[in-house]
């Protein structure tokens, strides 16, 4: 398959209010990506990945998924994507093996021989094996989303789409799910996961895009993402302020100094001139080096806002 | 979708669907439901309720005796079992039976809504029509399960605590007490069929709202609504239009020959309710936005 498995064009979502959730989206997912979607809270991510699946109809705009229009195909379409949409859903008084059926059957494209056989391996995969036979109702946050997943997993699918999908897992859990992700990207699926944690998608993506108010600002590698921000020059010493002045005398720009950190936009210079002027200068050096921008950088730069809920 | 988009071909993506069994396996939803409608302690709980009906009535005519000078289906219980049978459909008809109707189909949609069960049923992908029919035919289901609790209640209590045989019909003439009890069985499953219509208004109600609780009272209301209106001699020009206006015509099956008249009017508006509210129900899920 060439076409990369989620297009949207201009999609765009107006709720009855008038409020424009998510406006004018052009996304584009590479095939066997793991593909980010970052935002803050309430920036439109489950809105947009809604859409993608057809669970609400766009104001305006278009939706492809593995090469196919959305909605129209999606009794085609749907069956190759596994889902989990803004946080597990279950029949409480149903055990956790029992709802793993009932969406597997509600999939007429689903082989009813191997349905429980099926169920046990995802419930395998996602580790809960052994509370497969509980009532839902007993389940904590962690395992509900892990349940959420095994029915992603229930089938061999191309593309995967997760909305927040370590939301409410404990850090091992969340490891967990991490790996789980590598390894089914690994043969191949492709991954949109839409999450709100940075970190998330500094380990585990090759994409990203982020979100902010409704809008797209931008998707490319996350390795792109991270380069479009000039490495910083940080300098640890107990002599801040002559390290500051020598460096200034350099052309060091944007400086700025903090306890024992200095640090500044080394402009085009080689990091080792400096390294040399601050020794002559009899600056004691604890720690010298340049530093990559995180993502959490990138995404201030690009937003110009925190990682708050937009309003 | 712009129209154009309506040209686009199902591409080679989908022979790398590699799903050969696809389209094979419909039925399963079904299933599926019923499993969802049957297996919940409130389905059974709830015929757990109908089945004592029969129970309960057949108990106070036991203790009453036969001199109670009670009329109708009830007075005849004491000399003929199979009588019971027919008393207790023909009681649980105005409350029990609509809502138990009322429960079930106001939770049918509204409770996948507020679980957000739907969610992953639409994503499965269900199909909105599919899963509409599967909710449907599951509440028909329950319809005949709910009548035919009360016959065979009916039937084991009748025979337990009365004595049985020859059945008088309501023209005079007597039949034998096996097409008596086929002639109960019909009864049961014209008044299940009589439910449809109230099954419909409850589907199409549910298909509104996240709130199950929501949907129920206002399917009840509605019900409500339509006896206080059928019980106004002043409006008796809309009367025939109205849901259960009709309902007591079962008993015209305890006539020789069997006066179908009614009932198949009955069962025609039935019908027409059904239709009506199962396409505005329709139109509802396939345009409703999930969240």
């Amino acid at each position: 398959m060439t076409s990369a498995p989620v297009v949207t064009h201009g999609l765009t979502k107006r709720f009855h209010g008038g409020q424009v959730a998510v406006d004018a989206v052009d996304l584009e997912v590479p095939a066997g990506s793991v593909f980010g979607f970052l935002g803050p809270n309430g920036s439109g991510k489950t809105t947009t990945i809604r859409m993608l699946l057809g669970l609400i109809a766009p104001t305006s705009g278009e939706v492809e998924l593995l090469g196919e229009p959305m909605p129209k195909a999606h009794l085609r379409v749907l069956p190759r994507v596994g889902a989990l949409v803004e946080g597990p859903a279950f029949y409480p008084f149903w055990t956790g093996q029992a709802n793993l059926l009932r969406f597997d059957a509600a999939d007429r494209t689903a082989d009813p021989k191997t349905r429980k056989a099926r169920a046990g391996e995802a419930l395998e995969r996602v580790g809960l094996s052994n509370a497969a036979g509980k009532k839902v109702r007993a389940y904590s946050l962690g395992m509900r989303q892990r349940l959420a997943i095994a029915v992603a997993l229930m089938q061999r699918r191309e593309l995967l789409v997760l909305d927040e999908p370590t939301n409410g897992l404990d850090p091992q859990g969340t490891r967990e799910v991490r790996h789980l992700i590598q390894e089914l990207a690994s043969d191949g699926t492709t991954v949109f996961t839409s999450t709100h944690l940075l970190a998330e998608v500094e380990q585990v993506c090759t994409h990203a895009a982020v979100m902010s108010r409704g809008k797209l600002l931008r998707q490319s590698t996350v390795e792109d993402l991270r380069a479009e921000l000039r490495p910083r020059l940080v300098v640890r010493t107990p002599d801040a302020g002559t390290a500051a002045e020598t460096l200034q005398g350099l052309g060091v720009t944007d400086l700025k100094t903090s306890g024992e950190t200095v640090e500044g936009d080394p402009g085009e210079l080689p990091i080792e001139k400096f390294a040399a002027a601050l020794v002559a200068a009899d600056v004691r050096i604890h720690g010298f080096g340049l530093e990559r921008p995180s993502l959490e950088d990138a995404f201030v730069a690009l937003t110009g806002e925190g990682f708050d809920v937009a309003e | 979708m712009s129209p154009n988009e309506a040209t686009a071909e199902p591409t080679e993506a989908l022979v790398a669907g590699q799903r050969p069994s696809a389209g094979r396996h419909t039925l399963a939803l079904f299933l599926s439901e019923l499993r969802l409608v049957f297996g919940r302690a409130r389905t059974q709980v709830g015929l757990g309720v109908l089945a004592a009906v029969p129970l309960l009535i057949g108990i106070a005519v036991r203790i009453a005796g036969s001199d109670s000078g009670a009329e109708g289906f009830i007075g005849q219980i004491a000399g003929n079992g199979l009588f019971l049978i027919v008393a207790s459909l023909g009681l649980s008809l105005p409350f029990f039976l609509p809502t138990a109707v009322t429960v079930i189909s106001g939770e049918s949609l509204a409770g996948e809504a507020s679980l957000g069960t739907l969610r992953n049923l639409l994503t499965a992908p269900a199909g909105r029509s599919r899963l509409l029919a599967a909710k449907m035919v599951a509440l028909a289901i329950f319809c005949l399960a709910a009548t035919m609790t009360i016959w065979i209640s009916g039937l084991i209590v009748g025979f337990i605590l009365f004595p049985v045989g020859d059945v008088l019909l309501l023209s005079g003439s007597t039949v034998s007490l096996g097409e008596g009890l086929l002639r109960a069985l019909g009864i049961a499953v014209v008044i299940s069929l009589s439910l449809l219509g109230l099954a419909g208004i409850g589907l199409f109600v549910s298909s509104l709202t996240s709130t199950p609780l929501a949907a129920m009272a206002a399917t009840f209301g509605t019900f409500i609504v339509l006896g206080i209106l059928t019980a106004i001699p002043q409006l008796h020009a809309i009367h025939p239009w109205l849901l259960i206006y009709r309902w007591q015509s079962f008993a015209d099956l305890l006539r020789d020959p069997p006066y179908w008249h009614e009932i198949g009017r009955n069962l025609l508006l039935q019908g027409g309710y059904l239709v009506v509210f199962y396409a505005a129900a329709w139109a509802r899920i396939t345009s409703r936005d999930i969240t």
